[in-house]
């Protein structure tokens, strides 16, 4: 398979993301302070830092998200070869996936995946 | 080719360094997607494109939001400050060290370089990366399949387990 046309797409887009931070570098003139500095226009002037500590909650979706995404992964071999592996490939995946379920059942009643 | 692989190397060590050497975590976390990517870039180099696509979906989509998350939850602010030599530095160096030490002892011992046995790049490029590993993981490698699927189960369990009792 010929990889040139995606090389050729990542250089485009590294091209374009970059050329736009350097050129607004050496074109646009710098000289910041003052109110230039505040939230602009439709922001609220925070009150005390803007680092905030984040809901945990956020954290959990992302792991369980991501299991699922490596689960996910295993599944894309399966469907690639199942017409030749046919009946037992298929015993052997519901297998994988029923005990993923389990997790999927236990972070549902823990109640992680409700929201606040 | 071999130009592509020097230059993905060089690139991806680079970033690698960018992690370690970046005062702000975020930018760290940048580095390492750029790292990722040229991973993915060189397995493509490798005839594997199946493990260059889950590099970059899991590695640099899935693992790199979950450092984000990390960054954000546990409130790093970037400080500016050197990092001193306590002792959990001290214990990282030397399980760096000493893992470095291994894999530069597999490659002076007797190691095969190249395709094994029967998967030649010729194999590979015919039936394709993901038919190939399809075939072993649900033909040869049932039971390592299967033990993967308890392990992200108590990966889910453990991660419901601490996260819940932060959540109250």
């Amino acid at each position: 398979m010929d990889y040139f046309l995606v090389l050729l797409l990542a250089g485009l887009g590294v091209t374009l993301v970059g050329g736009g931070l350097i050129a607004s570098r050496l074109f646009a003139p710098r000289n910041p302070g003052g109110v230039k500095n505040e939230a602009y226009e439709c922001g609220e002037e925070t009150i005390g830092s803007s680092w905030v500590h984040f809901n945990v909650g956020y954290y959990l979706f992302a792991l369980i998200f991501l299991i699922f995404d490596v689960e996910a992964a295993f599944l894309f071999p399966w469907a690639v070869v199942f017409r030749d592996l046919g009946g037992v490939a298929f015993l052997e995946v519901g297998i994988f996936i029923l005990v993923l379920i389990v997790g999927l059942i236990y972070a549902w009643r823990k109640g992680v995946l409700e929201w606040v | 080719m071999l130009l592509t692989f020097y230059i993905l190397g060089t690139v991806s060590v680079l970033s690698a360094l960018g992690v370690l050497v970046c005062r702000s975590p975020v930018y760290s976390a940048m580095s390492l997607v750029c790292s990722f990517f040229c991973l993915g870039g060189i397995y493509i180099l490798m005839n594997v494109e199946f493990v260059a696509v889950i590099q970059i979906l899991v590695y640099a989509g899935a693992i790199l939001v979950l450092f984000l998350f990390v960054i954000m939850l546990l409130n790093i602010v970037p400080t500016g400050e050197s990092v001193r030599f306590n002792l959990p530095v001290l214990i990282a160096f030397g399980i760096a060290v000493g893992l470095f030490a291994q894999i530069s002892g597999l490659f002076l011992g007797d190691i095969q370089f190249g395709p094994k046995d029967v998967y030649t790049a010729e194999a590979i490029s015919e039936e394709g990366s993901i038919g190939l590993i399809g075939r072993l993981l649900y033909g040869e490698f049932v039971l390592p399949f299967e033990a993967i699927s308890i392990l992200l189960l108590v990966a889910v369990i453990g991660a419901v387990i601490i996260g819940k009792r932060r959540l109250n």
